[in-house]
């Protein structure tokens, strides 16, 4: 099957996709500072306007909310499986 | 009535009546031709008012098409032959009929040009969606269902305890139109509770990943969209500029997403899901702005698409496996391949990546935000968007297709792509969120209000891909610490389940300690002098009564035996000896006088 000849491809080549990922990340960055690639008159915020802000703000964020899920998971929200079986 | 009108809730009914009746061939056309039917009645519906219903003292409004019904109509119809199709091979009769009638109540609170007429279907859909959960058959599932059951006629009784205070305060008008946001009084407020209930707006919100996971596998797509998006309907018609739903919007959306990193069911995580994505919704409305009713709207009609798509997915996953856990799955890319793909574009879709549904809806709430200077609101949806990437995105693609494979043999054996129907339905979603992505215009000219909002600006673009990038590095860094446990998330259902349990507690202990305390006291102070009364009345009676009755007959019977001598021969004879007495006793008398 095609799909699945593709899907096993792309696996077989993680390490070329995570260089390929970093770049992408780099680039991002790179192109958000570019004046003559985005227009940041479009901001809403003079934070907005900072080279790679929504770059720090989705990395710092990821891990804002990883870390309260686990908060809350750790003040006893998360129970044992059969809690409501009983 | 004004005009030659059908309603289409009344051509759902009708099928669904006429659905049990059918044979296993002529059900499955009928699956399909039915909800088509619908689906072209809406989207040839003529604007205006039909179906004016003169009840008592009121006139009930069936049919108000305007802007705003006729897009939630759409999306709705459209939803209901994507989950028949879904379902087509569905062999429970009461499913199918339970759904349509699901879909037709959501149409008929859409179509409701009055208070009463909104009630009516609102019952209704709660009535027969819940039958879409028991007809899993399982204890969780029965329960969940009384839960689902139980809560919702709460907010059916806020709803109309409402409705009545605030047609008595119009002088018996009910029509149902925007509210008055300067002192709505307690009316309005009891409504807004009945609505946001259904919205699964937090603290009101735990009967929805109670019950949708505890649905069939068909059950929970249709569930994914009706219950929650009619409300929202609601939201914009009747209390768009509300502001504390800005901040209500918020929460339920941060609380979702945070939510969904903690739940082990793909399904639960997708039912947190939504009480994050309608978060956006009902934000949009308490901003209030056309920019924001758009954006609402426009959201409820992506969001049903790529929500049903994934409830599709995960639904494949559990009929074609049986398994509905986290840690029972994984790896199944090479099994089941097109499921994954498609559930993919669903996932791409709700993480608003460019080129995808959610891209194009979601962020025009999020500019509306902006616009109106809520930047706190605007910056924490933004927040969320990272959460749903990471949680769907990568959590729910990660830990199901790909990953470590947790399946046992058996598992990974049945799991395979599934039939025609399934593959077609998510195939026809997919390719519509997709759509939508790259031609956003085919779904804003169905908005309510003018569309003055561009999706693909440089900055747009470069924000987005920015947050999710950097959001998926998040991910890989923490992917570790993201692996599946088995565990159950407590939430604010703990509540009335444990304390169903505490009142079982008080009926079984305390409540019985008093039961049996009250007996003893009866027994020994009311069942044991009464009986010893009973007793002496019963001594009384013989001794007494009956000795006085008993006395009386034998006297008399006595003297009977004793007169009997006196008694001569025949009555004639009697008779005779009487007259001849008579007769002496008269000629004495002639004699005499």
């Amino acid at each position: 099957m095609t799909l699945l000849r593709i899907i096993e491809s792309l696996r077989a080549r993680s390490g070329i996709l995570l260089k390929a990922g970093i770049g992408i990340l780099v680039l991002l960055v790179v192109l958000d500072a570019l004046p003559f690639v985005v227009d940041k008159a479009d901001a809403h915020t003079a934070a907005e306007r900072i080279p790679g802000f929504w770059a720090v703000y989705g990395l710092a964020g990821c891990f804002l909310l990883v870390w309260l899920a686990k908060i809350l998971g750790a003040l006893g929200i998360q129970k044992r499986e059969d809690f409501y079986d009983e | 009535m004004s005009d030659f009108w059908i309603h289409p809730s009344l051509v759902l009914f009708a099928g669904a009546a006429v659905l049990p009746l059918l044979r296993v061939k002529e059900r499955k056309v009928w699956l399909l031709a039915v909800p088509a039917v619908v689906l072209a009645l809406v989207l040839t519906m003529a604007t205006g008012q039909f179906g004016s219903v003169a009840f008592l003292d009121w006139t009930l409004v069936f049919g108000r098409v305007d802007a705003l019904s006729r897009v939630f109509a759409i999306i709705m119809a459209l939803m209901c032959l994507i989950g028949s199709l879904y379902a087509l091979k569905v062999e429970d009769t009461g499913q199918h009929v339970a759904a349509w009638t699901y879909v037709g109540g959501s149409l008929g609170v859409i179509f409701a040009g009055d208070l009463l007429v909104v009630f009516l279907f609102w019952e209704l859909m709660a009535v027969s969606s819940v039958f879409l959960i028991w007809a899993r058959r399982t204890p969780e599932s029965l329960g969940a269902g009384f839960r689902y059951l139980l809560v919702h006629t709460f907010g059916g009784l806020a709803l109309l305890a409402g409705i009545v205070l605030y047609g008595t305060a119009q002088g018996g008008e009910f029509t149902f139109e925007a509210f008055s946001t300067v002192d709505p009084g307690l009316g309005v407020w009891l409504i807004l509770i009945g609505i946001l209930l259904n919205a699964a707006v937090p603290p009101l919100h735990a009967w929805l990943p109670d019950a949708y996971p505890a649905a069939t596998f068909s059950g929970s797509v249709f569930l994914s969209a009706f219950t929650t998006k009619t409300a929202v309907y609601a939201l914009c018609r009747g209390f768009a500029g509300f502001e504390i739903l800005i901040v209500l919007g918020v929460i339920m959306a941060l609380y979702g997403v945070i939510y969904a990193f903690l739940v082990n069911d793909p399904r639960r995580l997708l039912a947190y899901h939504i009480v994050s994505q309608v978060g956006f919704m009902v934000a949009g409305v308490g901003i209030g702005t056309a920019m924001a009713i758009n954006g609402a709207v426009a959201h409820a009609f992506a969001h049903i698409l790529y929500k049903g798509l994934l409830f599709m997915g995960c639904g494949t996953v559990l009929f074609m496996t049986g398994r509905s856990k986290f840690t029972e799955l994984g790896g199944l890319y090479a099994k089941m391949p097109w499921t994954m793909f498609f559930t993919l574009i669903g996932a791409l879709s709700i993480s608003a990546v460019p080129l995808f549904s959610g891209f194009v809806s979601k962020s025009m709430t999020i500019a509306a935000g902006y616009e109106a200077h809520h930047y706190w609101a605007a910056f924490l949806l933004m927040l969320v968007s990272v959460g749903t990437f990471v949680s769907i995105n990568l959590k729910l693609v990660y830990y199901i297709w790909f990953g470590e494979r947790r399946a046992d043999e058996e598992t990974w054996k049945r799991a395979a792509d599934p039939g025609w129907n399934m593959t077609a339905a998510m195939g026809m979603t997919a390719f519509l969120c997709f759509f939508i992505g790259i031609f956003p215009a085919s779904l804003y000219n169905l908005l309510p209000h003018a569309v003055d909002y561009r999706p693909f600006t440089s900055y747009h673009l470069s924000e987005t891909l920015q947050l999710l990038a950097f959001a998926a590095l998040g991910f890989y860094l923490l992917r570790k610490k993201l692996a599946p446990k088995a565990a159950a998330s407590l939430d604010l259902d703990w509540f009335y389940r444990v304390g169903g349990r505490g009142f079982a507690w008080v009926a079984r202990t305390p409540l019985q300690a008093v039961d049996r305390f009250w007996s003893g006291l009866h027994e020994k102070g009311g069942f044991l002098p009464l009986m010893r009364s009973a007793l002496g009345v019963g001594r009384f009676d013989n001794g007494v009564i009956d000795g006085a009755v008993d006395g009386t007959a034998h006297a008399v019977r006595v003297l009977g035996h004793r007169l009997r001598p006196l008694q001569r021969g025949s009555l004639q004879q009697s008779l005779t000896l009487a007259f001849a007495a008579l007769a002496v006793l008269l000629f004495m008398f002639y004699l005499l006088a």
